[in-house]
């Protein structure tokens, strides 16, 4: 039943190709593969940019029809939306259309930093992400380090098979089962509680609840998922620096200190930069999801605001512009982040 | 050999070291019942009684078997078109999807391809700026695709990190010595293509199936924001107007007054082993080649 060629397959594949690979992010090689593939082949000289792009079109002009279907889906759903964006700067008006209605500058950037709710967005938005950070960023490399300790046998395999399962489990029956267990009345924490003499809690209703129950349950969701990407970088690690250890009579926990750890650092800075870089973007739809009139004071994020404001009540512009402010905002800290760690630690994602 | 290796390393271990082993064992079976325990709960309940769940007396083992919220399940309109329609979504979607993420991969793992690398910088600009919620939606109206089936398998059709491994396994898998081979051979691209590259990359076909089929049989964001016909609701968000908006559905209109809120409970967690049992019983025998997803691209690209 359990896929015998799991762990050795793992190992194998990370061992022949993380170790000499630099910056590897689950053996994916970033840098490589986003970057320096990047810059332009050398030319031969005497060969012009042009005559080299018509020989290419005429040699794999079946390559170049191919890749007109998904260029297309990507200018039309991606960048076309982009363009769609100058709506932030508009008065919308049905009949007009995005292009011919009337200019507003910034106004409707100002209205919603003037918004009551700004700031509680904001802060919403920080501290549920930045929580999220906090918590869920070490767990999974704890986990895999304690994984990796376990050397091979069936409950190696067991523990990543479990662990790794619930990442499976879809938004809506993720929330589906917090409800079930958090219940009011009928469900498991409260009849837990009672059994020991205490009064029942109204999990979801308690504003002050609402983080932790998301980060928890997202913890319990994707720790094992994530852990595997640093158990990757821990397999590429070279195998005579633990013979050496041994010979100098290093105890486990000296070797995580000086070899797993120092092996996984550039995969932890490289996690550490995505992460970082998308705090503000943390997802909508468990958020939304979760909400209920009692918590949303602490669970309304800008991501349900533009929802809310945008499809809900139509207003078009406005959710616009919060949603670019967003995104802008998350722009400026993954360049920063990445910026941060290339100085610091040489590793970056470009 | 595996026998006197477990001794020698018995040997050598210290009273430290085992101490701290112990603590790492102890932590991992913790970590394995935290994760186990709801999923067993959630099952057991769904095919204990009805009075039993609600009064609280399932703990860890089904108590009074029966099926009846299965059959019940079944037997709803609502439930089982959702399961058609996201059967019919996740085959579709996934077949669109890969379909168009090779279109894109291919080409662009090939040396000889003319713009590849400003291409590549075009898909993967969309990975960290995006348009926002309302321009994509006011797109997918001009589009004239509100409201159709459409909706759910075009305008999230391809993943970027999809194609960034898809291309990364074509750079390593298929030599460029191997197309220029053939060409001299005299074989058109698309003939590589379905003769030499479909052929040899199983592995990673494999891989992109299984995340788009995943990804499409958990969502329900794009049904939610672009669909208002119930008849072309895909299963998650059948599930979200039952157990998350507590709709109680025309399922239980039949049933006596008393039986009926132990019923809706107990309706929750089968509809949960309903929508989940398909993925996770797959799980187990497709689970390295998720793995293989996420190193996939590991091969020096």
């Amino acid at each position: 039943m359990l896929p015998k060629r799991f762990l050795h397959e793992v190992q194998s594949w990370a061992q022949t190709n993380a170790i000499n690979a630099g910056t590897t992010l689950g053996g994916i090689n970033l840098e490589k593969n986003l970057i320096l593939n990047n810059k332009p082949a050398p030319r031969r000289k005497g060969q012009s940019w042009l005559s080299n792009a018509g020989k290419s079109m005429l040699k794999h002009w079946q390559l170049h029809l191919l890749v007109i279907p998904p260029l297309l889906f990507f200018l039309i759903f991606k960048y076309y939306p982009m363009a769609n964006a100058v709506l932030a700067f508009k008065d919308y008006n049905v009949i007009k259309g995005i292009w011919g209605s009337p200019w507003v500058g910034f106004r409707n950037f100002e209205l919603f930093f003037e918004n009551p709710m700004f700031w509680t967005l904001v802060k919403n938005t920080i501290l549920l992400s930045g929580f999220l950070l906090l918590a869920g960023f070490p767990i999974p490399i704890l986990l895999a380090l304690m994984i990796n300790e376990i050397r091979g046998g069936r409950f190696k395999r067991f523990v990543q098979l479990v662990s790794f399962a619930p990442y499976f489990i879809s938004t809506v029956v993720m929330v589906s089962i917090i409800m079930l267990f958090l219940a009011p009345r009928l469900g498991f924490a409260n009849i837990a509680l009672n059994f020991f003499g205490l009064e029942s809690v109204n999990f979801l209703g308690e504003p002050g609840m609402f983080r932790s129950i998301y980060v928890w349950s997202d913890i319990w969701q994707t720790a094992g998922y994530s852990a595997v990407i640093y158990l990757a970088a821990l397999a590429g690690i070279d195998p005579t620096l633990y013979e050496a250890a041994k010979v100098d009579g290093a105890s486990r926990f000296q070797k995580i200190r000086h070899i797993d750890l120092p092996g996984i650092v550039p995969t932890i800075v490289i996690i550490l930069i995505l992460n970082v870089g998308n705090v503000m973007a943390i997802g909508f739809e468990k958020v939304y999801l979760l909400q209920n009139p009692l918590n949303i004071v602490n669970s309304e994020i800008i991501a349900t605001y533009v929802y809310r404001i945008g499809l809900l009540n139509a207003n078009y512009s406005f959710a616009t512009a919060v949603g670019l402010f967003n995104s802008l905002i998350n722009l400026v800290l993954l360049l920063t982040v990445n910026g941060l760690a290339k100085r610091i630690t040489n590793n970056s994602i470009w | 050999m595996a026998a006197s290796a477990a001794i020698s390393q018995k040997i050598k271990e210290s009273t430290g070291d085992r101490i701290f082993l112990t603590v790492v064992y102890t932590v991992l079976i913790l970590v394995v019942i935290a994760v186990l325990y709801p999923l067993i709960f959630i099952i057991s309940s769904s095919i204990s009684s009805p009075a039993a769940v609600t009064s609280g007396r399932v703990w860890l083992w089904p108590v009074d078997i029966s099926f009846k919220a299965f059959k019940v399940l079944f037997s709803t309109h609502e439930i089982v078109s959702g399961y058609a329609n996201s059967i019919f979504y996740t085959a579709a979607g996934t077949l669109i999807s890969v379909t168009l993420t090779v279109m894109i991969a291919y080409p662009l793992s090939r040396k000889a391809f003319f713009g590849r690398n400003v291409l590549m910088m075009v898909i993967t600009f969309t990975m960290i700026f995006s348009g926002g919620l309302i321009p994509t939606y006011m797109v997918v109206r001009q589009m004239h695709l509100i409201d159709t089936r459409w909706a759910l398998l075009i305008p999230n059709a391809i993943w970027v990190w999809q194609v960034i491994i898809a291309r990364s396994f074509f750079q390593a898998s298929i030599p460029e010595e191997l197309l220029e081979a053939s060409e001299i051979d005299g074989c058109s691209d698309m003939r590589f293509i379905r003769s030499v590259v479909l052929p040899l990359s199983k592995p990673i076909l494999a891989v992109l199936v299984l995340m788009y089929a995943v990804g499409q049989w958990n969502s329900y964001f794009d049904a939610l924001i672009y669909l208002k016909t119930a008849d072309l609701f895909p299963l998650q968000l059948v599930l979200r107007s039952i157990i998350i908006q507590n709709n109680s559905s025309g399922a239980m209109d039949a049933m006596a007054m008393v039986e009926r809120q132990q019923m809706a409970e107990l309706l929750k967690y089968a509809l949960i082993v309903v929508a989940t049992l398909p993925v996770l019983v797959i799980y187990p025998f497709v689970q390295r080649y998720f793995v293989q997803g996420m190193l996939v691209g590991s091969v020096k690209g």
